[in-house]
């Protein structure tokens, strides 16, 4: 799958390939220690941040919904449909 | 301002494990059914407390209907999935909103992947979808869970392909069933949208499979009838 910028392809392919190994043979099996990607992922996140800036994707208004990740296992055990309203 | 959501909920069972499920969920794209994802990018991911947290920008194209185009022009759509993975309670979930256009249709999805007793994996997908377009709401939202189930059904199509090919020999067995309940409005005067079911059985007897098809025809006209009505309430 390609990146959002066609220059970071290449660095998305190594990360994607070194997380997927992590995510089975560690991750999966109890390790939780994720350094062995860093590197790699901090090279590949400058691309896709710069990409971002170049293609004016708000960063803000992803940002600012990331404290809503906390209430996620809250979700978890809802069941049955869920109803609601925003003003 | 008053906005009203529809929601809609959607069940699925993959004949594969939790963890084969999990793994095969980051290399979901491209498959035959996904040629809509246009890009994949993960832009945040942590291990926090023994769990994964993941943030991933996904860019679409969503062909919109005639009426709509309108309204705006088919412009790839921005997604932001974040998602939780459990590995010890074996659960991960999925949570994906999309970036901008938030007046004319926003629509959060949340999808739930957890283990069952019997060894297969269950998601249970919910949507939430919103318009503030006065007077068009009731169309768009229509559109929108429409829009909703076909992409639903697609994406686990997409999703089996990409996990028969990753892991051949695992299959459990050899049934997928992909059920929807009907989804509920919050506001007494919006229309309640018919139930469907769309079964993608491939097993057991001949009179079983022929229910099967005669309750999809059924459940296809009655969703293109509430589809059509709505099209025409935008008309008037």
């Amino acid at each position: 799958m390609n990146s959002i910028g066609d220059d970071c392809n290449e660095l998305k392919k190594q990360y994607d390939a070194c997380f997927n190994n992590w995510f089975s043979e560690r991750f999966l099996k109890g390790q939780t220690d994720d350094s062995v990607c860093a590197p790699i992922f901090k090279v590949y996140q400058e691309c896709v941040k710069r990409a971002m800036r170049e293609q004016k994707i708000e960063l803000r208004e992803i940002e600012t919904d990331y404290t809503t990740t906390s209430d996620y296992d809250n979700n978890n055990s809802a069941s049955g449909s869920s109803t609601g309203s925003k003003s | 301002m008053v906005v009203t959501a529809s929601t809609c909920r959607t069940e699925t069972v993959f004949d594969y494990s939790w963890k084969h499920v999990v793994s095969a969920y980051w290399n979901r794209y491209p498959n035959p059914s996904s040629t809509h994802v246009l890009t994949e990018d993960t832009i945040k991911r942590e291990v926090r407390d023994g769990k994964l947290y993941s943030r991933r920008l996904l860019s679409k194209t969503n062909p919109v209907p005639k009426w709509g185009a309108r309204f705006y022009n088919n412009v790839p759509v921005k997604i932001v999935e974040d998602s939780v993975l459990d590995p010890v309670k074996k659960t991960f979930t999925t949570f994906t909103r999309n970036l901008g256009m938030k007046k004319i249709m926003k629509v959060d999805e949340i999808v739930v992947y957890s283990e069952q007793n019997d060894g297969r994996t269950l998601a249970v997908r919910r949507a939430y979808i919103s318009s503030q377009v006065f007077g068009f709401s009731r169309a768009i939202r229509a559109f929108g869970i429409e829009r909703f189930k076909m992409n639903g059904n697609k994406a686990s199509n997409g999703f089996n392909y990409v996990l028969r090919r990753m892991f051949p020999q695992h299959q459990l067995a050899a049934t997928t069933t992909v059920a929807t309940t009907s989804p509920q409005t919050t506001q007494p005067s919006a229309t309640q949208y018919g139930d469907m079911t769309v079964a993608v059985n491939h097993t057991s007897s001949k009179t079983e499979t022929l229910k099967r098809i005669a309750k999809v025809g059924y459940e296809f006209c009655k969703c293109h009838a509430s589809k059509i009505t709505q099209l025409f309430s935008v008309r008037n």
